[in-house]
């Protein structure tokens, strides 16, 4: 336990010093630390879901106040939460019913073959796996009962060599619930690791011959996806939005020329000039919010302005990590942080400015300098997920696939 | 007296001390071994002071843990208890990647004693292994240090003697007060822009009034440039090897690390030890070292220049607050009446009331004060537990812990309320007092060498006594109050604004510029003492061009060919030919050869070996008998005969016992051989006659041989008339 106190309060201290930065990153952390406190924790016989769920809270929380806006924690934390729910019930479902069971991995797999594309074993899931054609959730809607329909939902989640061994070995039902659980994590983050492929996959599909795209800032999913379809022998050309004050487009040019891209670097103010060029618009987002907003790094709401006053596609990249089952209005999200004005300024030569002459004690001049932009749903034309392309209006529905009502206030 | 952490635990296997070599150690300074934080500091230190509701210290420590340093050695010195035990009940004791050790001396009075203390600690228990850093406990920065350290190992590899690295920023002092934005003075440093080192350091000497300063020139003969600044803020940040350790130990009078460390290093030239300078950019580095820088620091961490440590931001176990609009922070569960009205750049913290009507606007207002109806606060730093009743006007002032503030008083600019003092009600508080429930010691010492000795074990007997005191007496803060109004220090009186919480006041503004303009008027050539002078980028011209520096060297090069044309005995052609040259190349007049060769002759004659006057005499007179076409070449025009007098009578001055008693004769046997004219003689004496006391001793030793000539002119002139007629 004091190996796993310390290793909280490092990644506390590393979160708190915005040391590490990207949800990616974060995400990975968490689920890596989640894990090793699931893992050492001794569950006690009676009631042992809700031993790990306290766990678990207690160190999400802390996580979550270190750093309140990289919101990836908070996201991989009620996952993790969720995953426990999950196996307990299926536990205790399987328990009561054995027979229910097999049908319930059977829809298991039938998830799984659209995720991940894993081949189908029997006339009977391959017939499955074609419904899955239609949104799965929606499917449950339609024909599912309450109890089943919470069952399939593990499957997002849960691994598919755990449910393979599931249905082969009906005594799964005597297996401890914290051996599922640090399985179902470890589909996390093999999840997490594996999201950028996932996205970069559907690349193919939205990128054609001789396109246009106009990016800004840097983001991995992004350069991935590019790159993806490049490497399908597709051409096109790139633009690089700088995004001041912190010039990380820079970095994604250099990247993209180092892949063979044919790359174009503009300012963040010429996007409304150029936009009337680009075929299409992909931005990398910091959050997915559960109403179909974006949070993304500053300078993309006047992206996707310019591009819905051109009519051009505006598409979002997101690892579903970054989907966040909280709504922007909620006062426990921060969607900003303010980070320090000498990205912007030189603090030397403005000193002068800062102090003398205003008398009254506020300086009169102040730097904003702020990290994230907010895009309303109704700019986004698209979300690439991990698990495929959805309207915006349907991401609340796939949170509600993601994580557990219960959790959503931690 | 060392108390230790048991952590860190490197110490355990023989790898230890390889790897104890690698790490990095700071030195922090909890005590500023000054006074400018009175009375506050009387009760409290000045690392534990909060700023933005979160101890200086705290930021200091977050800073060099983020930065990589593995070690920390907490130096208490005043109240050092109290340090100790906040530092063992933070968060910092626990750390996993910081070890903070506290170290207790009472007996030090200054940096260097500290210094020195830690360096006989060190040589028990070997602590400080490598470079480290040295910074005191009221430094704010985000700068990150790493790299620095490398930077200075690596010269330190280099050059030996290399011992320190010193952070300095960029920062313009006002031009009307030469402060700069921490309150402190301008500072004017000299630095060699390719190597960086620090060649010159002045702080405190520099002539406002004329707005010069003055380098040494051996300063100009070592570097081929110098680059020169007046917009420096030196951070107080430090990357020192070993060797400054046993400096301090070396020089025991060593107080004060910048007037006596950096000085001596730079002026002493102590075994050729050499202290290098680093500018930091992008990143944000200062010292509270007083009121003034106070305020700043507040506000520069309120406008996030330290992010991130920035109230939002848990860095060191103090909760967040909640960033607003227009840059107000505020704790979750502060209670805000509807009516009152906060404006931007408020930090309001937990548990604080806010009454009805109240009017909030660039303040920090700490943890669990409660603030009445109607109350004006501006510009003001309200610390934790106040209380401020109804109606109260608080602008540009510190209220400390525990203060209660009653209905209808009013706190002018610049105002610091320590500890636990009562203003009664009604009562105004004057502009820039001090107010602390402590007597003003006694024995205040405005002396700058004495401010070191912080008056610490005192501070706390007072302490028990007071409340009675106070019960029995009737305050000096109205009659329901409790506290001490601080005289002003003779002499700190008018420096009383420059280091206050207050902005300068308007009428100080104005003064100032009416005395620059004053200053302007009266001499034109005086450099505005604005950044006009614009040395932060100019390199200085090595060759000098000072005409006297010039006419010195002229003279000693004249010298020189006479002595070689004696020795030599070079024709006087030649010679003429080589001084003409000579002239040509040092763009000088005709009178000043004259001058020069005469000058090079006399001192040709003194120099030779003699043992009177008389035969002083006759060494001249032989050698300008020999030499007098020489002499005749340059000596022609009356103007150079003056010369030649002014430049004899100035030797006479310099050396009046030899060439004194000569000096009618010479003049005499001049006059005879025809190298001197009656009449550039008696001009000599006219312009003379006018003169000081001082400057007549000559001109009286011959005033018989002026008579003569006077009588033997007119002789002349009647001669002449009869001829003509």
């Amino acid at each position: 336990m004091p190996d796993v106190q310390s290793m909280v309060v490092e990644f506390v201290n590393k979160l708190r010093k915005r040391k590490i930065e990207g949800s990616q990153a974060t995400a990975k952390y968490t689920v890596e630390l989640l894990r090793s406190v699931i893992s050492q924790h001794r569950v006690p016989h009676a009631n042992q879901a809700a031993a790990l769920i306290d766990a678990v809270k207690a160190v999400g929380e802390q996580l979550v106040a270190a750093n309140p806006v990289e919101l990836a924690v908070g996201n991989v934390v009620r996952r993790v939460l969720h995953i426990i729910r999950e196996e307990d019930l299926s536990l205790t479902t399987a328990a009561m019913a054995g027979l229910d069971l097999l049908d319930a991995s059977d829809d298991d797999d039938e998830d799984n073959c659209k995720g991940i594309g894993y081949p189908a074993m029997s006339a009977a899931v391959v017939a499955a796996a074609r419904s899955t054609l239609r949104p799965p959730s929606l499917q449950t809607l339609l024909e599912g009962t309450p109890e089943s329909a919470t069952v399939p939902y593990t499957s997002s989640s849960g691994a598919d060599s755990e449910s393979k061994s599931k249905s082969a070995d009906k005594s799964s039902i005597t297996r401890k619930l914290k051996h599922d659980v640090i399985e179902g994590v470890n589909q996390l983050i093999h999840e997490i690791a594996g999201c950028h492929e996932q996205i970069a996959e559907q690349a193919i599909e939205h990128i054609h011959q001789n396109e246009v795209i106009l990016t800004l800032g840097s983001s991995r999913t992004v350069l991935e996806f590019l790159c993806a379809a490049k490497e399908k022998k597709r051409s096109f050309r790139v633009f690089v939005a700088e995004g001041a004050p912190r010039y990380q487009g820079h970095l994604l040019a250099k990247e993209l020329v180092a892949r063979g891209l044919q790359t174009t670097v503009i300012t963040d103010s010429a996007v409304f000039a150029m936009i009337s060029r680009v075929n299409m618009v992909i931005i990398g987002a910091h959050a997915v919010m559960a109403n179909g907003g974006v949070i993304g790094p500053v300078g993309v709401n006047m992206a996707a302005l310019a591009a819905q006053k051109h009519a051009v596609p505006f598409v979002v990249l997101a690892g579903s990590h970054k989907l966040c089952p909280l709504y922007p209005h909620n006062p426990e999200v921060l969607l900003n942080e303010l980070r320090s004005p000498s990205e912007l300024l030189d603090f030397g030569e403005f000193s002068d400015c800062l102090d003398f002459g205003a008398g009254s004690g506020s300086p009169l001049l102040q730097v904003v300098n702020p990290t994230f932009d907010y895009v309303p749903p109704n700019l986004v034309s698209l979300f690439i997920t991990d698990t495929g392309g959805h309207n915006p209006s349907y991401m609340y529905r796939l949170i509600a696939d993601y994580y557990s009502a219960d959790d959503l206030v931690m | 007296m060392v108390a230790q952490k048991k952590g860190g635990g490197a110490r355990v296997s023989e790898d230890a001390e390889e790897q104890s070599r690698q790490r990095l150690q700071a030195i922090l300074l909890a005590d500023s071994f000054a006074t400018k934080f009175r009375p506050v500091t009387l009760e409290r230190p000045k690392v534990l002071l909060p700023i933005v509701n979160v101890p200086m210290i705290d930021y200091t420590l977050a800073w060099l843990e983020s930065a990589g340093i593995e070690e920390v050695f907490v130096f208490c010195c005043a109240h050092s208890m109290q340090v100790i035990e906040y530092l063992e009940n933070s968060e910092w004791y626990s750390h996993p990647n910081l070890v903070v050790r506290t170290i207790e001396s009472h007996k030090s009075i200054s940096a260097g004693d500290a210094l020195r203390y830690m360096y006989e600690q060190q040589t028990e228990t070997s602590q400080i292994l490598g470079d480290f850093v040295l910074v005191s406990g009221d430094t704010v920065s985000n700068m990150p240090l790493a790299d620095l350290i490398q930077e200075h190992r690596e010269r330190k590899k280099k050059d030996e003697k290399a011992i320190m690295t010193m952070v300095i920023k960029k920062s313009k002092s006002s031009p009307l007060t030469h402060q700069s934005r921490l309150g402190t003075d301008q500072l004017f440093i000299a630095v060699d822009p390719l190597t960086k080192q620090l060649l010159h350091y002045e702080e405190d000497k520099i002539d406002l009034a004329k707005g010069s300063v003055c380098l040494e020139k051996s300063l100009l003969d070592g570097n081929p440039s110098v680059l020169l600044f007046n917009d420096m803020q030196d951070c107080y940040i430090d990357i020192c090897s070993p060797e400054v350790l046993s400096l301090f130990e070396d020089n025991f009078d060593y107080q004060h690390l910048r007037r006596h460390f950096v000085k001596g290093v730079l002026v002493d030239d102590i075994m050729g030890y050499k202290i290098f300078t680093h500018e930091i950019h992008s990143s944000y580095g200062a010292r509270i070292d007083n009121f003034r820088s106070y305020d700043t620091v507040s506000k520069d961490i309120i406008q996030r220049w330290t992010y991130p440590y920035v109230p939002d931001i848990n860095f060191s176990g103090n909760r967040p607050l909640k960033l607003g609009r227009q840059g107000t922070y505020r704790a979750c569960d502060a209670v805000q009446s509807r009516s009152a009205d906060v404006g931007a750049s408020t930090v309001i913290g937990y548990g604080t009331k806010i009454g009805n009507g109240d009017i909030i606007l660039n303040s920090v207002i700490g943890n669990g004060c409660s603030i009445g109806s109607n109350v004006v606060i501006e510009g003001s730093y309200i610390w934790n537990n106040v209380t401020i009743e109804d109606g109260c006007e608080i602008r540009n002032a510190i209220v400390c812990d525990g203060v209660k503030i009653r209905a209808g008083a009013v706190l002018q600019p610049g105002v610091v309320l320590s500890f636990n003092v009562v203003v009664g009600r009604d009562f105004v508080v004057p502009a820039y007092s001090k107010v602390s429930l402590l007597q003003q010691p006694t024995t205040e010492d405005s002396d700058e060498e004495l401010e070191y000795a912080e008056s610490s074990s005192g501070a706390a007997d007072h302490l028990s006594g007071v409340n009675l005191q106070m019960e029995s007496k009737a305050s000096e803060l109205g009659p329901d109050g409790a506290g001490y109004i601080w005289e002003v220090c003779e002499g700190a009186h008018d420096e009383e604004w420059k280091h206050s919480v207050a902005s300068i006041p308007k009428d100080k503004l104005a003064e100032i510029t009416q005395a620059i303009d004053d200053d302007d008027t009266e001499d034109e050539s005086v450099l505005p003492p604005s950044g006009e002078l614009k040395s932060d980028a100019d390199s200085i011209n090595t060759d000098v061009n000072d005409p006297n520096d010039d006419y010195y060297y002229f003279e000693k090069e004249v010298e020189g060919t006479f002595l070689r044309a004696i020795d030599e005995n070079i024709k006087v052609d030649l010679v003429t030919l080589e001084i003409n040259s000579l002239r040509l190349s040092f763009n000088m007049e005709s009178a000043d050869c004259a001058g020069a060769v005469f000058y090079s002759m006399m001192k040709q004659a003194v120099d030779t070996p003699h043992n009177s006057a008389s035969e002083l005499y006759r060494n001249a007179s032989s050698i300008m008998g020999k030499w007098k076409e020489l002499l005749g070449f340059y000596v022609k025009k009356i103007d150079e005969q003056i010369e030649v007098i002014m430049k004899f009578e100035e030797m006479c001055q310099e050396s009046p016992k030899e060439l004194g008693p000569v000096f009618t004769q010479i003049l005499h046997f001049l006059y005879e051989k025809d190298v001197l004219q009656e009449d550039a003689i008696l001009r000599w004496a006219e312009e003379k006659a006018g003169a000081d006391e001082a400057d007549k001793v000559y001109l009286k030793q011959c005033e018989k041989f002026i008579q003569w000539l006077k009588e033997a002119s007119e002789e002349e002139d009647e001669d002449d008339e009869e001829e003509d007629s």
